[in-house]
């Protein structure tokens, strides 16, 4: 049996392309990279009215065949066959932006020009009916000469309709009107049918515009975002705590249940305080990552995430970045790895240098744990007024502290490693959308995959691999298990670095595996705690936050918070950078310099709160 | 006049734009964003904290967000 066909979206970004394609294909998507570049590549199965399998794909959104940007790269060689290892599709799905006509038909003509088996998706034809456009379809399909489908990707309107046109759609031979023609003559053309296909046009008021005065307003705007970023950090301590609690307590009870299954032996231990202790500690951050992300999606979403780079552009371009950046670094408060693939957005090269070298500044939600278990453990939870609680004020302080310490090495960068003029900022800014449930849904259930996908291999792995050697050699009678076993040792080792800046063995302990992934440290610090407590029944039924009170005193503990502001990147981070900026140089130039500064961030605070006397 | 010294809200026409002032891809940009000979532009938003740079364009149905040295590259007839 020959492969299914393929059939392929295109399009100019924000034409409702990634919306089109989740109501076509709908959860079953494959997300995966192009060969040899970092290109997110957006495939998933469909079925044809005709019963007939397809294989779809969403092409990065492009203004032209003739590229800008490496997203535009791939875009122009997949639909040109020229993407070694990557059949070229069989037909086409142009999106057209319903009330962007003027603008998208340009793309439309250059991709319509190749002869290619297409037809035109005419999306978002009711944020148009909103915005008093009254469309003609018919004579659009005449001008362009094939078959254009009125859709609603969101509500699912002219599916049925578009996938029946991409079945028939067939080889044509264009006109000669439309292929020789240049950018300019492109654009009279798309002029006049834009203009030919409106049919009526009211002079109403458009939302966008109204909600962009107050949002992009020079003064209340920026402060309309940074009351809105601070509700973000709060609301991603408050709103998860139920569910945090909750899944907590499963674990709990999952242990109280092995315990009692099975007789006491070291094959036990390894169920409960390796696996159960280690990433049950990491699972229970699922909630607030969840939180995070739908924020961050809903504000790409709803198209506020381009105003935010509009308002932050300024900030950036103090440090010579631009408002672009802004988007790759919001996305590093998730992971610093999709951030940094975010940066291929960014035109010039130094810029995204740059921006990728201060990428894992960014507070990523692996390191939210860490925060999490440490600020539940030492900060007390109270007001400091205004209905403000001093542990969200303090999380605060630290997402501030990385952007902060961003900023400088951005400016530092700038000026010395990757020095050059700098750059402009030129950026569409979409219509404002209500995001929409089910989008959202999709993105928000593949970020909490992968979560819980790493929480399943690299994290179960450390775990385990962490209890074997905490566990052997077997200690003596009277000898702590800790202090007896191979990475007790290899601790020992590491605390004289890490003990002028105030860290114990145990922190030390905690590094090394949070170098596989940050939130392993939370893992690690439980399971250490309860290999050590093994011995003793009350001490075993602490909470790891009682653990650390016990181990830990205030001083180390903001030096530990300290040092994970800065801490050198988890090991996904180092590939990505090494994969986006081809060699090894620059991901060991950000292991050192990030290893420089928290070393000595943790330092100057450990010591600073010896001296206040915390 | 350049389009950086357009009033907020006075629609125009780009009449000349100084290509060579623009770094190569990013007047490919602009162009690919419609921002060309003879298109019909205004500022709508102008900089914030009452700072000068970026620059928010309405071209067409569109909001495209330049900085003031782009514009400065783009003379303007005030329609």
């Amino acid at each position: 049996m020959s492969r299914p066909r393929k059939i392929a979206l295109v399009g100019n970004p924000n034409a409702g392309k990634s919306a089109l394609f989740n109501a076509l294909t709908g959860a079953r998507q494959k997300i995966a990279n192009y060969p040899g570049v970092t290109v997110e590549r957006k495939s998933g199965r469909m079925v044809l009215p005709s019963g007939e399998p397809v294989e779809m794909t969403d092409l990065p959104g492009s203004y032209s065949l003739d590229p800008t940007s490496p997203d535009e790269e791939v875009t122009a060689k997949v639909i040109r066959g020229e993407f070694p290892g990557e059949a070229a599709p069989d037909a086409l799905i142009v999106v057209l932006d319903a009330s962007n006509l003027e603008q998208h038909l340009v793309f439309a003509q250059e991709i319509i020009a190749l002869g290619k088996p297409t037809v035109v998706a005419l999306n978002m034809v009711d944020l148009a009916e909103r915005d008093g456009l009254v469309l003609d379809p018919a004579l659009l399909e005449q001008e362009l000469g094939i078959k254009v489908i009125p859709t609603v990707a969101v509500r699912r309107r002219g599916l049925t309709e578009l996938a029946e046109a991409v079945a028939g759609a067939e080889l044509r031979h264009p006109g000669p009107g439309l292929t020789a023609l240049t950018m300019t003559e492109r654009r009279v053309a798309a002029h006049a049918m834009a203009e030919g296909a409106i049919l009526s046009e009211s002079k109403r008021h458009r939302l966008h515009a109204r909600l962009d005065r107050l949002l992009l307003h020079p003064w209340i705007g920026p402060l309309i975002l940074f009351a809105f970023l601070f509700v973000v950090f709060q609301a991603v301590f408050a709103w998860a705590a139920p569910f945090a609690d909750a899944l907590e307590a499963g674990v709990g009870l999952l242990t109280n249940a092995v315990t009692d299954v099975i007789p006491p032996s070291l094959a036990r231990d390894l169920l409960t305080d390796g696996i159960l202790a280690g990433v049950g500690a990491v699972v229970v951050f699922l909630p607030q990552i969840v939180i995070l992300f739908a924020f961050i999606l809903a504000m790409e979403a709803s198209g506020y995430m381009a105003r935010a780079a509009f308002l932050m552009d300024r900030t950036m371009a103090a440090v010579g970045l631009s408002g672009r950046s802004f988007i790759p670094l919001l996305s590093s408060f998730a992971c610093a790895i999709p951030g940094i693939m975010a940066t291929r957005s960014i035109t010039d090269p130094k810029d995204r240098l740059t921006t990728i070298l201060i990428a894992p500044l960014m507070t990523c939600s692996a390191r939210l744990p860490v925060y999490a278990v440490i600020i539940a453990a030492f900060i007390p939870r109270r007001s400091v007024g205004l209905g403000i609680g001093l542990q969200g004020l303090v999380l605060f302080v630290l997402y501030v502290a990385g952007i902060v310490g961003a900023m400088v090495v951005a400016l530092i960068l700038r000026r010395s490693v990757t020095k050059g003029a700098a750059s402009g900022f030129i950026m569409e800014l979409p219509k404002y959308q209500l995001p929409n449930a089910k989008d959202l849904a999709i993105g928000l259930w593949q970020r909490a995959w992968i979560f819980l996908r790493r929480a399943g291999t690299i994290i179960f792995t450390v775990t385990v691999v962490l209890w074997l050697l905490l566990n052997f050699p077997r200690a003596h009678e009277g000898q702590n298990q800790v202090d007896a076993s191979i990475a007790g040792r290899l601790a020992g080792g590491l605390a004289v670095v890490v003990e002028p800046i105030g860290f114990n063995r145990d922190m030390a302990l905690a590094l090394i595996p949070a170098m596989a992934a940050r939130e392993v440290a939370v893992s690690s610090l439980a399971t250490t705690y309860a290999v050590a407590a093994s011995d003793d029944e009350n001490a075993q039924a602490m909470a790891l936050g009682d653990q650390l009170k016990a181990h830990w005193t205030l001083p180390m503990a903001l030096a530990f918070l300290a040092w994970f502001v800065f801490a050198p990147q988890c090991m996904s981070t180092i590939a990505v950078t090494r994969r986006e900026t081809n060699g090894w140089k620059w991901p060991a130039f950000m292991l050192a310099y990030l290893f420089g500064l928290a070393y000595a961030f943790a330092g100057v605070t450990y010591w600073s709160a010896v001296a206040l006397g915390l | 006049m350049t389009l950086d010294l357009l009033p907020p809200g006075q629609a125009a026409r780009i009449v000349a734009i100084d290509w060579p002032a623009l770094v190569e891809e990013e007047a490919r940009r602009l162009r690919a964003l419609g921002l060309d000979h003879g298109a019909k532009v205004s500022v709508s938003h102008r900089g914030v904290f009452g700072g000068r740079d970026p620059i928010a364009l309405s071209i067409g149905r569109m909001t495209v967000a330049v900085r003031r040295a782009h514009a400065a590259a783009m003379k303007v007839e005030i329609l």
